[in-house]
């Protein structure tokens, strides 16, 4: 077994057993915490292993998040095929949106991708007969359950977080060692040698997005899935930022860097609420300071300084 | 003569107005070492680009092996069996020397063996480990070229490859593309030491078009060349 794969399966072995030793509110927060890290992983297959900044994965989050609970909501759809419907309609949107703006590059990309996701927004808001827009609505208690597992309990939400987040971060760690995801590192290094080594670049981004998207989605589904609510501030504009705030943070291009990212950010708001009502401005310090002295996050520089295996 | 693995007809580029190439009918036989010169801004680079698909042809037909692929996107031209080295250096600076020639390999359907031996023939083994960005300019243009080795192409086409490269590399360059078996090289060159020694032919293009071709001996006597570098009144 390599030294990548053993890390991965020590960290989710780690995280199994934080449950039976943190105290509730902590592993209340490590299950929001890995939820986001999934959506932070998906964001980060796209931007730090392709190089293709995104503003809009909240649409792909928003996506996975209404194809769940909408279903869930009025058709009354159970927890599997429910969460069928979010994949699928993530993937959907994915290729449609990235068919679409993989037109463009560089800022363009980011101002087109941001536009897509407005507009998922604002039809959020547009249908609110069936979203019911900003104030979102609860979902259905019985049908949160899987196999007779509650998962609106602190045990059965912990355990679903972390089981979809063993699969997404056990599947990224193959996908970049695989060489799909060497040909897509090799995107981001460098696009025109890449397709000037005859690889079809277009097709690898277009592919990576969506790969990236749907991932997004199954965070967005798992999330209303385990807290129970879905509304459309999960589709605005911060909920774009937020994975890139986590994957800079922890280290773009690096498999656990999205975890580490969301760990610390989530923490950092947490902490400096506690000591004053001005705790964004706290955090925003830290969030400057971070960027001025470890501009590749923290695992990036750890890998960079001492750990150049990390994956 | 032997069968040709490159023609073009009436390849043409136009910038806004401007003539880059106009109408080049270039013909390449299978295996010949061709170099490619001209003066600065004779449109060489330009050329090569439109052969290997990096810029559209504003008319024209580029045939590689019989086959038309002047539609073809570059990535699908490459597939056939060209590879191009840039003339400003272009590796994957932030991944190792080994990945380097790897991401090069197995798109051309290469494995590690290939990775071994290209790296052991452009003499890059001991430093496989090191970050590409972290080399000597020289052993980066090396490594470029050691990258299309990696490709196994039919055509090679390096756009002035020894251009910054000391004495010494310049002569382990020459070494190593007239060691070359099975692969046609078209070369755009301006050290004319490499391109009197390695070339068996030379096609010189000025103001975007074909001046002359001939071997390096009937190019080095040719008043017309001479006057284009020179820049006399007859060119």
């Amino acid at each position: 077994m390599n030294r990548a794969l053993a890390l991965h399966l020590s960290v989710i072995a780690a995280l199994g057993a934080a449950f039976f030793v943190l105290p509730v509110y902590h592993a209340g927060n490590l299950a929001r915490i890995m939820v986001l890290a999934i959506y932070a992983m998906g964001f980060n297959l796209a931007f730090g292993y392709t190089g293709l900044l995104s503003l809009g994965h909240a649409l792909f989050f928003g996506a996975g998040m209404y194809g769940l609970s909408l279903s869930m909501q009025h058709l009354g759809t159970p927890l599997l095929p429910a969460m069928a419907i979010a994949l699928i309609a993530a993937a959907v949107v994915t290729a449609v949106v990235g068919a679409l703006a993989l037109r463009t590059k560089g800022v363009a990309f980011m101002i087109v991708t941001l536009m897509f996701a407005q507009a998922g927004y604002l039809t959020a808001l547009y249908f609110s007969r069936w979203t019911r827009g900003e104030e979102g609505f609860v979902l259905p208690q019985h049908l949160r359950q899987f196999a007779g597992v509650d998962l609106s309990s602190a045990m059965g939400r912990y355990y679903a977080a972390l089981f979809l987040f063993a699969v997404t971060l056990l599947l990224i760690g193959a996908i970049v060692r695989a060489p799909f995801g060497r040909s897509l590192i090799a995107i981001r290094e460098n696009e025109a040698r890449a397709t000037m080594l005859g690889y079809d670049v277009q097709r690898l981004k277009w592919l990576a997005l969506v790969i990236s998207g749907t991932i997004s989605g199954l965070a967005g589904a798992t999330y209303a899935l385990l807290f129970g609510y879905a509304g459309a501030s999960f589709a605005a504009v911060p909920y774009s930022i937020l994975p890139l705030l986590y994957v800079l943070l922890g280290g773009a291009g690096t498999t656990l860097g999205p975890l580490v990212g969301a760990a610390f950010m989530i923490y950092l708001f947490d902490l400096s609420a506690d000591i004053t009502d001005a705790y964004m401005l706290i955090a925003g310090v830290v969030l400057v300071l971070l960027t001025m002295f470890l501009p590749q996050g923290i695992l990036g520089t750890l890998r960079k300084r001492a750990l150049p295996w990390l994956p | 003569m032997a069968a040709l693995i490159l023609q073009t007809k009436g390849l043409t580029k136009t910038y806004a107005g401007v003539q880059a190439n106009t109408d080049i009918d270039f013909a390449l036989p299978q295996g010949q070492i061709r170099a490619l010169i001209g003066p600065n801004g004779a449109g060489k680079s330009t050329f090569v680009g439109m052969l290997c698909g990096r810029i559209e042809a504003t008319r024209g037909t580029v045939m590689f092996d019989g086959q038309d692929i002047s539609r073809l996107p570059a990535h699908r031209r490459i597939a056939l069996g060209i590879a191009y080295t840039f003339q400003i250096t272009s590796i994957f600076p932030g991944l190792s020397v080994h990945e380097n020639v790897g991401l090069a390999a197995r798109r051309a359907g290469g494995n590690e063996a290939t990775v071994s031996d290209v790296l052991a023939r452009v003499g890059l083994t001991d430093r496989a480990g090191q970050s590409a960005g972290d080399l000597s300019y020289g052993h980066q243009r090396i490594l470029e070229i050691g990258m299309g080795f990696a490709q196994k192409p039919r055509l090679f086409i390096l756009d002035e490859p020894t251009q910054g490269l000391a004495e010494s590399e310049v002569a382990e360059f020459k070494a190593l593309i007239t060691g070359l078996e099975n692969t046609t090289i078209l070369l755009i060159e301006h050290n004319m030491s490499v391109v009197m020694e390695t070339a068996e032919f030379i096609t010189v293009l000025n103001h975007g078009a074909v001046l002359a071709e001939g071997t390096p001996d009937e190019i080095r006597a040719n008043a017309h060349v001479q006057a284009a570098y020179l820049g006399t009144e007859d060119a």
